[in-house]
């Protein structure tokens, strides 16, 4: 089991307030990720569900048990920190046995745990190695052996990836999906990278200030923003802000639209501008437009196949189901 | 061009190091040299470098004169149990300061420090009839308690440097893995912090080998240590330089081998946290 219930939770450091009062249910075996920028009170408050920092208010609950007073290791939840945090001095076997030994296990069912961990993560010829020895990816796993060997009820993973080259993020990405797929167990996992929160998880937690702007399912958010902050952060490239009087013209304060559902038409249509640069990903290529007299700059998203010199002009089409319309508040209307 | 002056830059500075380096050498192979004299030898003008007739005469009667193993087991008594004591009481001292910080914190740490300026002698009276009312005086205990005192302070500050440099994560880490405050402290930080350690026991080891003020003042024929053993060669029976320098130099002959042993592990603790 892991179901946590964050109620009314607050978070003081001195007369700063990094977690305003906040509610949050995590169901059983879900994957959570929470995401925001940098200073968005997310490991903060990640850290509390940990226990690693005190409550200034507010209860957390683990499986309907009032949590919030206990010590870290009583809570049942095993965390992975962005540093690996492995102990330098113990071979990979020891780490990932540190957690059983603390348990009191004895030393034949830390052996065949530790044995089993090694095998699920792909460790079994490294278990004497020091943590130096190995890669950051190596490292990782390690720290992910050390907290499957608990059976904890949930797992933490504070930015877990982001130590790691972009080649084997994606790779261990997948991995850590599949790990959840197999335990079933609930994860809950910070990241500021939006694309590892988009592929990952069950339910997003978008955070900013110390405050969740909103909760749902990765393709929920991208379709139906709330407001501007989640419009702009979910999503890469970043979704098109349109306001003035085209966006007054829609009933709106904001226009919000996605660098795919503007679309390039041969011939005279709704806008048109020059192409200030265009960024080839192969498959696709992103054009960022200028003089278009809706934004200062509109980003689209073209067939990759195409060529698009600078300066060339292009006519655009909106396409006028996909708009996601805000008032002066910054919410959906 | 360049590379010629760089190379005769180089050549000037070794000079100046080494000629830095003998005169500070120079008192200590001094005493050595003039305990292989006889009396005579010692006091000769002009001054005798090499070439003498070398004797071991002089650590015979020293030998004889007074039980050199019975001050060598004191200061190793002392300096060993004073910095031992020292160490159980400033880990957790160090552990709390570097990880647990409070407001005063910083305070704390100078305050102790500042006990360090106070000149002995200035605590010498209260300290002096404290042992006598306690019947401490002339007793290795008493000794150990104040040198562990005297030292504490360098001893908090070098650990709570050392500590500071352990990343936080791996701390919690044991804390989410179970571990106790005490497990915490045995198993992860400890183990981590071992270069640390060693070079604050050896520094204060040395520290509390080579203290005489307090080891002169408070003990006499039962608990003196090799200090002790050094000045009752220096004044009673006028100057005997062969026989004082014979005494110095057993004295200080185990403390500089444990520190040329440990040089390497001393350098690196003390450069701890300088780089990086």
């Amino acid at each position: 089991m892991g179901f946590i219930e964050l109620k009314q939770v607050t978070k003081n450091f001195g007369d700063h307030q990094v977690i305003k009062p906040l509610d949050l249910e995590i169901k059983d075996g879900e994957f959570t990720v929470f995401v925001g920028p940098s200073g968005c009170g997310k490991s903060t408050l990640l850290r509390l569900i940990a226990g690693l920092e005190d409550l200034t208010s507010g209860s957390i609950q683990i499986d309907g048990r009032e949590a919030s007073q206990d010590a870290p290791a009583k809570r049942g939840l095993a965390m992975v920190f962005q540093s690996y945090a492995l102990y330098p001095h113990m071979s990979v076997y020891k780490n990932i046995a540190f957690p059983l030994k603390m348990a009191g296990l004895d030393r034949n069912a830390i052996d065949d745990k530790v044995r089993k961990a090694a095998e699920v993560l792909n460790l079994n010829d490294y278990l004497e190695r020091k943590p130096a020895q190995l890669s950051g990816g190596q490292r990782q796993r390690v720290a992910i052996g050390r907290a499957i060997v608990r059976e904890p009820s949930a797992f933490l993973f504070d930015e877990p990836l982001s130590n790691l080259d972009a080649a084997l993020r994606v790779g261990m990405r997948l991995e850590i999906s599949e790990l959840h797929k197999r335990l079933n167990t609930t994860m809950i996992y910070v990241t500021h990278d939006q694309v590892e929160a988009m592929t990952m998880a069950d339910r997003i937690v978008v955070m900013n200030h110390g405050v969740i702007e909103q909760v749902g399912t990765p393709l929920d958010l991208y379709r139906n923003p709330k407001n501007l902050f989640v419009a702009g952060f979910i999503g890469s490239p970043k979704m098109n802000f349109i306001t003035g009087p085209w966006a007054h013209a829609q009933g709106a304060q904001t226009v919000g639209i996605r660098p795919e559902h503007i679309s390039l038409t041969p011939e005279q249509s709704e806008w048109k501008g020059v192409i200030k640069m265009a960024e080839s990903l192969g498959s696709d290529t992103f054009l960022h437009i200028q003089d278009s007299g809706v934004a200062e700059t509109l980003t689209i998203r073209a067939d990759g196949e195409k060529s698009f010199a600078r300066g060339q002009e292009v006519f655009l089409q909106p396409k006028r189901d996909n708009l996601h319309l805000f008032n002066d508040q910054g919410e959906r209307q | 061009m360049a590379r010629s002056v760089k190379n005769q830059q180089k050549m000037i500075n070794t000079v100046i190091a080494w000629t830095i380096g003998l005169l500070i050498f120079f008192p200590v192979l001094w005493t050595v040299l003039t305990s292989f004299k006889t009396e005579g030898q010692a006091i000769n003008d002009p001054p005798l470098f090499l070439f003498f007739d070398w004797t071991l005469e002089n650590y015979a009667i020293v030998q004889e004169r007074s039980d050199y193993m019975k001050f060598l087991w004191n200061s190793i008594f002392i300096a060993g149990g004073s910095t031992l004591l020292g160490i159980l009481i400033a880990v957790p001292a160090a552990w709390s300061m570097a990880f647990v910080p409070t407001k005063r914190t910083k305070d704390i740490l100078l305050w102790m420090l500042s006990t360090k300026m106070l000149p002995a002698v200035g605590v010498l009276y209260p300290i002096y009839i404290g042992c006598i009312k306690l019947g401490l005086l002339d007793s290795r205990l008493a000794l150990v308690i104040i040198l562990m005192l005297i030292n504490l302070p360098i001893i908090v500050w070098m650990l709570y440097t050392y500590f500071r440099e352990i990343p936080r994560d791996i701390l919690e880490a044991s804390r989410m893995d179970g571990a106790s405050l005490w497990k915490e402290i045995v198993y992860v930080l400890t183990p981590m912090a071992i270069p640390g350690i060693a070079s604050t026991i050896l520094l204060n080891l040395i520290l509390a080998w080579n203290e005489s003020f307090w080891t002169l003042n408070l003990t006499a024929a039962k608990a003196g240590t090799l200090t002790a053993f050094i000045a009752s060669y220096s004044s009673p029976e006028g100057l005997f330089f062969a026989k004082l320098s014979a005494a110095s130099t057993m004295a200080i002959a185990p403390i500089l081998i444990l520190g040329w042993f440990s040089q390497k592990q001393l350098v690196r603790g003390l450069t701890f946290g300088a780089v990086k």
